[in-house]
């Protein structure tokens, strides 16, 4: 299901360095026509349709349309990303709507200090199986009994 | 064929820019992030000691935030081990591939891993629980923490239920704030490694090119961690135009760290071991949580379950006493009996597994069930609930088809294709599983991890994480040993440029010959690469369209033909960034898929029933196989070997 650009919503990220979907895509597929001042998807056939495109763009300007190969036409499934949820409409070809809300993450994004309430290592142990967590909390790994 | 150089005649010379570091991360999925997040610590407690600085560095192709196998997300962390013994994961990891595996390294990854996975929740993960009545809660509603003694919603044995969405860029958070952002480059990708000149069989660096701009990266180290994802789209895919880009695993892992590792010298294992999952047709959506969670059963389309009667009573007289523990490719095995019978398609019975369990709840349980299922493919298969819009399929009133995928190389998921590194020194393993530093391969200074590490599948994303820290903390280890290494590189930095920037001086050279670019005698295009590549893969080393069904006469054949199409790939014409970016890559799953190919033309025996066949050895042979497949590549000499390691049992 590779994404496409709507050309009426895409304005290019504004003419900055690069495009969000262009900084974010796994697989190095988006790219800027810097004549129209669009993005445009340069490699459909290499797109596993991750979504990283269509949730990062600022102008909701990406969607994705079903595989050629193999998924009919009239579906779609488009999400709306927050800071702590995303929200999902999934349209059926019949035209039956769905619609799924789940949490994405308990902290807000930014927050996360990886060593903070973390015991220092000490590099005594450095040669002992175990994390510098395990061994600042005090605890030893697991070995086979014999 | 006269062969082409790259004398930056026709294309534009980069420039070349050096970085010196003492620890090197190449890869930014989990294991990348596991091993930024340990290794930074004990590089600061080894500073705090007096030792001197340790600068860590970390390379991606991509952007850390979404790169790697769970860029996407995931439903569930499939490794957990909670209140159970490590001992027995170590027996259901070696039930499933077939007996043969390092019972050291899935051990140690087991008494490591759960570590990983209270921090993901600590940095903001949701991790699904039972509340006081049994009834499960999604992650962010409240619970203890597993820390804290909260009780996961467990799908299987050993998975656990997660609101992954964000999963990685709640873990790429924290490995970005220990690394520091001046010490990440993103969008350059590693071409190769690079030995050291004065040192034998000793790590020196890695050079790689920046997707973005005309810059050429040249890493110089004492240290490199290789956290390089499987290898996709080696094996021709059963959707060949657009949907190709639905593989099952990442469609941009590329057999980077295969090749990349390989081409060094690193000693490899179980090479001959793939990956051929059961997934939702076309959509490759997981079926893990409808088997295990939702209870659903997979049969033909009479109903009937593949896995009985006369099927299993041909399984067991090639397999036994494997087929008798159902693993993942002997199910794999009879489910094409019936699929060549003409009884397909297999179908997974999502409507009966829901209508059964709605027996038990009410209106508003049900609906947070049917929510909880389109989670399972929103979270890490998007694309599936598109299959499923499209074709107006609703689980709880029709069944879906399944049917096995193309093959894929990779050592973290359910397969175990990687390097020969040494493990700990604590377990009881034989003493050639261990030569001082864990994880480390047989190239001095050079770690694995993840999906390169080897003969020690299941580790999945968790597993990764929690072999990243393993590897990172051991690489902090060899430094302190190997303080006084400086790095020589072994091969001027102009060569290395030239080889690496070909593809542009090839494409410029001739491109004006034609009229139309991508029709032209001297070079081949990335594309056609592949498709070249992927047909050799699929026709004689067993993929879909022979039932993955090979043999020595194939393999030979086949074996021929990659020569041809390496040799091809110094053709290669690149026109932009992105095609030379296609180019390496491309080239790294010809180096990929050889050692496959090479593996499994030595192992005369069909270890992996149901992922491939040996059509001239079809049965098991416990005898003079139950043993691990290894091969090197001698960079000096350009000599491949491939030998038997023996197989030593440490749990019974």
């Amino acid at each position: 299901m590779p994404s496409f650009v709507i050309t009426e919503k895409c304005d290019g990220c504004k003419a900055q360095d690069k495009t969000a979907c262009q900084y974010i895509c796994p697989n190095d597929l988006m790219k800027l026509d810097r004549d129209k001042m669009k993005a445009f998807n340069q490699e459909p056939e290499q797109c596993w349709e991750c979504y990283n495109c269509v949730k990062i763009c600022p102008q909701q300007a990406i969607e994705v349309r079903g595989y050629a190969d193999f998924v009919p036409l009239g579906g779609s499934v488009i999400p709306m990303r927050g800071s702590d949820s995303i929200m999902w409409t999934i349209k059926f070809r019949n035209g039956k709507l769905k619609r799924f809300k789940f949490p994405i993450r308990t902290t807000p994004e930014g927050s996360v200090n990886p060593y903070g309430g973390e015991p220092e290592a000490n590099i005594d142990n450095i040669k002992k199986p175990g994390y510098f967590t395990h061994h600042g909390a005090g605890k030893s790994v697991s070995t086979l009994k014999k | 064929m006269e062969k082409e150089t790259c004398t930056f005649s026709y294309c534009q010379r980069p420039e070349v820019v050096t970085i010196e570091t003492d620890l090197l991360i190449v890869g930014g999925g989990m294991s990348a992030c596991g091993a930024a997040f340990e290794a930074t610590r004990w590089a600061q407690a080894a500073e705090k000691a007096g030792k001197g600085k340790i600068k860590i560095t970390l390379v991606d192709k991509a952007a850390m935030d979404r790169s790697g196998a769970v860029a996407m997300g995931l439903s569930a962390i499939n490794t957990y081990m909670g209140e159970q013994d490590p001992a027995d994961y170590v027996r259901m990891v070696k039930g499933d591939l077939m007996g043969i595996i390092r019972e050291d390294l899935v051990y140690d990854l087991g008494r490591h891993v759960d570590d990983s996975v209270e921090h993901f929740e600590e940095w903001g993960l949701p991790i699904w629980k039972k509340d006081e009545s049994g009834h499960t809660m999604d992650g962010a509603g409240g619970g203890k923490k597993l820390k804290d003694g909260g009780k996961p919603v467990r799908s299987g044995k050993w998975q656990i239920m997660i609101n992954g969405e964000s999963y990685k860029v709640i873990v790429a958070e924290a490995a970005k704030k220990a690394l520091g952002l001046e010490n990440i480059y993103e969008r350059v990708f590693i071409t190769k490694y690079v030995l050291d000149e004065k040192e034998d069989n000793r790590i020196a660096g890695a050079i790689g090119f920046s997707v973005r701009e005309n810059k050429v990266y040249l890493f110089k180290t004492n240290v490199l961690l290789s956290g390089c994802g499987g290898a996709v789209n080696v094996f021709r895919p059963r959707s060949v135009a657009e949907g190709q880009g639905r593989a099952w695993y990442p469609v941009w892992n590329s057999g980077s760290g295969y090749a990349t590792g390989a081409m060094v010298g690193a000693e490899m294992t179980m090479m001959e071991n793939r990956f051929v999952p059961a997934r939702f047709k076309d959509g490759y959506g997981p079926v893990g949580a409808w088997f295990l969670f939702f209870k659903a059963k997979a049969t033909n389309a009479f109903g009937e379950d593949y896995c009985a009667g006369e099927n299993f009573e041909e399984a067991k007289r090639l397999y036994s006493p494997y087929a008798e523990k159902l693993g993942t490719c002997i199910r794999n095995h009879m489910m094409m009996m019936d699929m060549k019978k003409g009884k397909g398609p297999i179908l997974m019975n999502t409507d009966k597994a829901m209508a059964e369990l709605a027996k038990t709840m009410d209106a508003k349980q049900i609906k947070h069930l049917e929510a909880e299922a389109w989670e399972d493919f929103l979270d890490m298969a998007i694309g599936q609930a598109g299959v499923w819009a499209g074709m107006d399929i609703e689980p709880d009133k029709k069944p879906s088809e399944i049917m096995p995928t193309e093959p894929y190389l990779l050592g973290s998921h359910a397969g175990c294709a990687g390097f020969w590194v040494s493990g700990p020194n604590d377990l009881g393993a034989p003493a050639d599983w261990h030569w001082g530093y864990n994880r480390m391969s047989t190239v001095q200074g050079l770690f694995m991890m993840g999906d390169i590490c080897g003969a020690s599948g299941h580790k999945f994303s968790s597993g990764s994480h929690a072999e990243g820290r393993i590897a990172g903390k051991e690489g902090i280890s060899f430094i302190l040993d190997h303080k006084d290494f400086k790095p020589t590189i072994s091969k001027p930095a102009d060569e290395m440029t030239a080889e690496m920037y070909l593809p542009f001086e090839v494409y410029e050279k001739y491109k004006n010959h034609s009229t139309a670019p991508e029709i032209n005698p001297y070079y081949i295009k990335p594309k056609m690469l592949q498709a070249r590549l992927q047909k050799i893969a699929d026709e004689y080393f067993g993929g879909v369209s022979t039932y993955y069904m090979t043999s020595k006469t194939l393999l030979e054949e086949g074996l021929r033909q990659l020569a041809l199409l390496k040799e091809d790939a110094a053709k290669t014409g690149a026109k932009d960034l992105h095609e030379l970016l296609r180019a390496w890559e491309n080239y790294h799953r010809i180096w990929a898929l050889e050692t496959h190919a090479r593996h499994i033309l030595y192992r005369e025996e069909t270890r992996y029933p149901g992922y491939y066949y040996r059509g001239d050895f079809l049965a098991i042979d416990d005898k003079n196989w139950k043993c691990f497949v290894n091969s090197r590549f001698d960079p000096k000499t350009g000599q491949w070997s491939v030998f038997k390691r023996e197989h030593v049992q440490l749990v019974d």
